[in-house]
């Protein structure tokens, strides 16, 4: 068997990065350590199995004729000569697909317009790279050869492309059913008095930031393997997802199906960042025609498409103001919010996901006494959005942070000083925010001495100037953060969703030999969950982590669950695990109290055995009770043994990690070109169940929120035709755009969760684009510029150092009063 | 469409035979008619190098070439660095360094990388650096590749 724990991961003498103490784990101590992740042998070899990789004999592979216009009326769609292609076995338009009904995400709340997202549109497309009719050919080159030839009349009409465009009056409306293009107008009850404490405070600031388009990009696309079971009566759908039950329930709903008449089946999953945490339109599609057609049909997305028709996100603009007293202390919030949302509503979470939760997060780590907010999704003539890791948080620290350091210049307290004093001290916890969140413990202002100590920031007025006197633009920029992570139904349910996720289920079963399968409802694509939850498991059962194997996507073999997004594995996934091990943990003591003739309480499970506490001599082997219980049951009175398992749910009330990010940049004033030379982490998840993992998280999310914050944007042109379809206009961050990450904890165990673990998935990516736009202009204002949009492009620097150059108005600070 | 030509290719030391559309990509091939699917396709347009193989030795994108163009010539795939019971000392070293999360783009990683090792067994961190900068990964930030490939050149992996 291969050595999946032979010990920590990082042998002696590699690099510590992940704090690996040398030698084996400590006794019965498996949380916390190390170790190399049980998933990446067959990863490393090439023995993964993506649903790229299945082919199966007689499939048909679909390609999709997409619109190549931003909104029209469809007049016609003539397929002749595509049919007439040897090898093309159909074309399938909207008009065979009667009964299929369309995705429709709902938020069962006065102020969101319910829209329909067609499985293929039928009269009407409001996007470029709206599916319109599907291909089905013996390979895929014959497929995308009749793509080619599929003749669609459009009737173009006017297009939206923008918010602002939108907005406007006698704009031309992307659905009917909103004739302002505004689909969810979220106001909720702003604190009384608040332009009394703005017209009376000491210091009033402001921030107007920006955030260009952007899309999760993982390095495999969207991708689905349809195929009817004539035996089973049932849809079998290999789809790469993060949510495998949630395409389900969106498969069955959509095809008039029972939830057992469709299996969705998820290996390998490329990566998906919350990309693939709803449900696309293609794998309906690809069920329906399964259905339909029945035969095997496979979708394979490609980069073009990824990048133009795949669920894009974050372009949001935020207007901030914050009253201050005269010691800095926040006295009110008033921010207006609009998010660019796209054509549709993406499925279950809807278009508001993005609008609620900048205006519910917005607050952040601060203790924000008044607040009055309107977050706005407006619909456009562009690819619909999805949740993409941190969904609204990097954009909402952005404004927040942004604010923060306008703060510090006009109280004269500096960007620590200001933060400092609005931080939720360690002493408040739990702390209720103004919009009604309860925080957990955390390490709010520790975390940012301990960053601003990393950076040096006490010493940086002179090395700045050092550099300046060299002709270097140097500047350090902070961000401080609260993540909400996990949040359980209760969370979701406020959201007013028509489907609510949040808890997790898990079924922990231990087999005759004394090996432990692991059935979860979360689904693992990257982090790693195979190894966390071994190790969870192997602590509560005295085993090594080594005999526990994680099953999961599968609809039809683990227990319904929400699959893996909003950082919430390691605390539903990992609760309901940490809770069906202690249960089945019960049950081994039991059996071996019986067996033992001693008191289930005295005993206590360690190093594969079960043993009278502190008495080895007193041991049995847990894989004989294993043995027992199921094949010598008739030992064991009734009730005991029979089988060895336990299943449980957890449903958690959401955990609140934090983190200060800081960033040191250098900026060419010749070129406007941005080099990171320093980013510090400095966070606080609680409990790591494995700290290289977690590293692993934090890095990932960095390296996402520098590309957005630096490098990546969609770009669209006025009539809505995007531009940026390739790798080479849709700049992903290489290795040689990125420093080495300095990541430190700190470690408040939560006692919401079994395992005193919080989520931390999304981190990483939410404070970077604050930091590195802070430090952009710390290192601007030494030439009296500055930006206030990302991704800071060298030109946007450029124009900033020149702006700034030729006017004296660059020089007057946003003081407003 | 053009009538398929035979071609003759190796691939990690066996030799096959096949028939193959000229516009058919080396990763299609390798892939769906010879079922090497450690072999990824991530971008199809020579950007990600997710599906990066050797050709004769060197590193090349197998979403850019067409299977008739490596008739004659022998191909490495990732499945010929190691077994799951039994992993090479780069694989070892990405596990080590938890140089990778999902896995997707990690075969074009290796493959890269023991072609660099084997021509430069002593690079520098900024050798390592640029060479890792020719794929993308979007789950790491990078950092377990670099140490991982660090670690495996000091390990003597190239040599």
């Amino acid at each position: 068997m291969p050595d999946l724990t032979g010990g920590p991961a990082v042998a002696a003498g590699a690099a510590p990065a992940v704090g690996a103490p040398p030698g084996t784990a400590p006794a019965g101590r498996w949380i916390g350590q190390p170790l190399r992740r049980a998933e990446d042998r067959y990863l490393l070899t090439g023995r993964g199995r993506f649903v790229g990789d299945l082919e199966p004999s007689g499939t048909l592979h679909l390609a999709l004729v997409r619109s190549y216009v931003a909104s029209a009326a469809i007049e016609a769609v003539d397929a002749s000569a595509a049919l007439s292609l040897p090898g093309v076995a159909a074309v399938i338009t909207a008009a065979d697909l009667a009964g299929v009904a369309p995705l429709r995400g709902v938020l069962d709340r006065p102020e969101f317009v319910a829209t329909d997202m067609p499985i293929l549109a039928a009269d009407r497309v409001r996007h470029v790279g709206e599916p319109i009719a599907a291909v089905l050919a013996e390979s895929a080159y014959l497929a995308e050869d009749a793509v080619e030839l599929v003749e669609v009349t459009y009737g173009e009409l006017p297009a939206v492309a923008s918010a602002g465009e939108a907005l406007a009056p006698g704009a031309a409306a992307v659905h009917e059913a909103a004739p302002g293009n505004v689909l969810v107008d979220f106001t909720p009850m702003p604190t009384p008095g608040l332009d009394g404490i703005f017209a009376s405070a000491a210091h009033v600031v402001e921030a107007e930031v920006s955030s260009g388009r952007v899309t999760a990009a993982p390095m495999e696309g969207r991708v689905c393997l349809a195929a009817f079971d004539e035996r089973t009566g049932q849809v079998v759908l290999q789809t790469s997802t993060q949510v495998p039950h949630t395409v389900r329930t969106a498969v069955a709903l959509s095809l008039g199906m029972d939830e057992h008449q469709v299996r969705v089946i998820s290996p390998d999953v490329g990566g998906g960042f919350g990309q693939k945490c709803v449900v696309a339109r293609e794998e309906v599609l690809a069920a329906a025609i399964a259905r339909l057609l029945r035969r095997t049909v496979k979708w394979v997305e490609d980069r073009r498409e990824g990048l133009t028709a795949g669920f894009q996100a974050r372009e949001q603009f935020y207007r901030l103001r914050g009253a201050f007293d005269a010691d800095g202390r926040m006295l009110g919030l008033d921010a207006d919010i609009r998010c660019d949302v796209g054509a549709y509503s993406c499925y279950p979470v809807t278009c508001g996901v993005e609008v609620l939760m900048a205006a519910n997060e917005l607050p952040g780590p601060y203790r924000v006494q008044s607040y009055r907010v309107r977050s706005r999704g407006i619909a456009t003539n562009k690819t619909p959005i999805a949740p993409y890791r941190g969904v609204s948080r990097p954009q909402a620290v952005l404004a927040m942070e942004r604010l923060m350091d306008e703060a510090g210049r006009a109280t004269g307290l500096g960007a620590v000083g200001v933060r400092d004093r609005n931080l939720i001290d360690a002493s408040e916890f739990p702390y209720r925010n103004v919009m009604g969140a309860s925080y957990d413990a955390g390490t709010y202002r520790e975390s940012l001495a301990q960053c601003a100590e990393l950076l040096g920031y006490g010493d940086w007025p002179a090395v700045q100037a050092r550099a300046r006197a060299e002709g270097r633009l140097t500047g350090l920029g902070l961000a401080c953060f609260v993540e909400p992570t996990a949040y359980g139904t209760a969370s979701f349910g406020m959201r007013k969703m028509t489907i609510v996720p949040g808890y997790e289920q898990a079924t922990v079963r231990m087999d005759p030999s004394g090996s432990v399968i692991v059935l979860a409802g979360t689904h693992s694509h990257g982090q790693g969950h195979a190894t966390t939850y071994a190790q969870i498991v192997a602590d509560a059962l005295g085993i090594d982590p080594g005999r526990v194997r994680l099953r999961q996507g599968d609809t039809e073999l683990v227990p319904h669950g929400w699959g893996t997004f909003a950082s919430r594995s390691i605390v539903a996934g990992g609760g309901a695990v940490a809770r069906a091990s202690a249960d089945l943990a019960g049950q081994l003591r039991e059996i071996a109290a019986h067996l033992m003739e001693a008191a289930p309480a005295d005993l206590e499970l360690a190093g594969g055995m079960a043993q009278v506490r502190g008495d080895p001599a007193t041991s049995v082997p847990i894989g004989e009770l294993a043995r027992t219980a199921h094949h010598a049951a008739h030992l064991l009175p009734d009730g005991l043994g029979r089988g060895l398992e336990a299943t449980a749910s957890f449903d958690p009330e959401g955990t609140f990690s934090n983190a200060t990010h800081g960033a040191v940049v250098e900026v060419s004033p010749s070129t406007g070109g941005v080099r990171l030379a320093r980013y510090v982490v400095v966070e606080d998840c609680g409990v790591m169940i494995n700290p290289m993992i977690v590293d692993g998280q934090v890095a990932g999310g960095v390296a996402q929120g520098i590309g957005a914050a630096l490098f990546e944007e969609l770009c669209f042109d006025e009539s809505g035709q995007p531009v940026s379809g390739s790798f080479v206009d849709y700049l992903v961050p290489t290795a040689a755009d990125l420093p080495e990450f300095e990541i430190h904890h700190l470690c408040t165990p939560t006692p919401r969760t079994p395992t005193g673990s919080k989520g931390m998935g999304e981190g990483g990516s939410i404070g970077a684009p604050a930091a590195v736009l802070n430090a952009v202009n710390d290192a601007l204002a030494q030439v009296g510029a500055h930006v206030e949009r990302v991704p800071i492009r060298p030109a946007d620097v450029m124009a900033a150092i020149t702006a700034a150059a030729s006017s004296d108005q660059s020089a007057d600070r946003k003081e407003a009063k | 469409m053009t009538d398929a030509q035979s071609i003759r290719i190796t691939v990690n030391g066996t030799e096959h035979e096949l028939a193959v559309e000229p516009r058919r990509t080396l990763a299609d091939v390798l892939r769906h008619d010879l079922a090497y699917t450690g072999t990824h396709v991530g971008c199809e347009h020579g950007i990600c190098g997710a599906c990066t193989v050797l050709v004769d030795g060197l590193p090349a994108r197998s979403c850019l070439m067409f299977g008739v163009q490596a008739d004659g010539r022998s191909v490495e795939t990732v499945e010929a660095l190691g077994t799951p019971d039994a992993l090479g000392p780069l694989q070892q070293a990405f596990t080590d360094h938890h140089g990778l999360q999902c896995g997707f783009c990690t075969p074009g990683f290796l493959m890269l990388v023991t072609a660099f090792l084997r021509e430069t067994p002593s690079p520098t961190d900024e050798e390592i650096r640029e060479v890792v900068a020719s794929n993308l990964c979007r789950c790491t930030g990078y950092q377990g590749i670099l140490r991982a490939v660090r670690a495996a050149a000091d390990a003597g992996a190239g040599s």
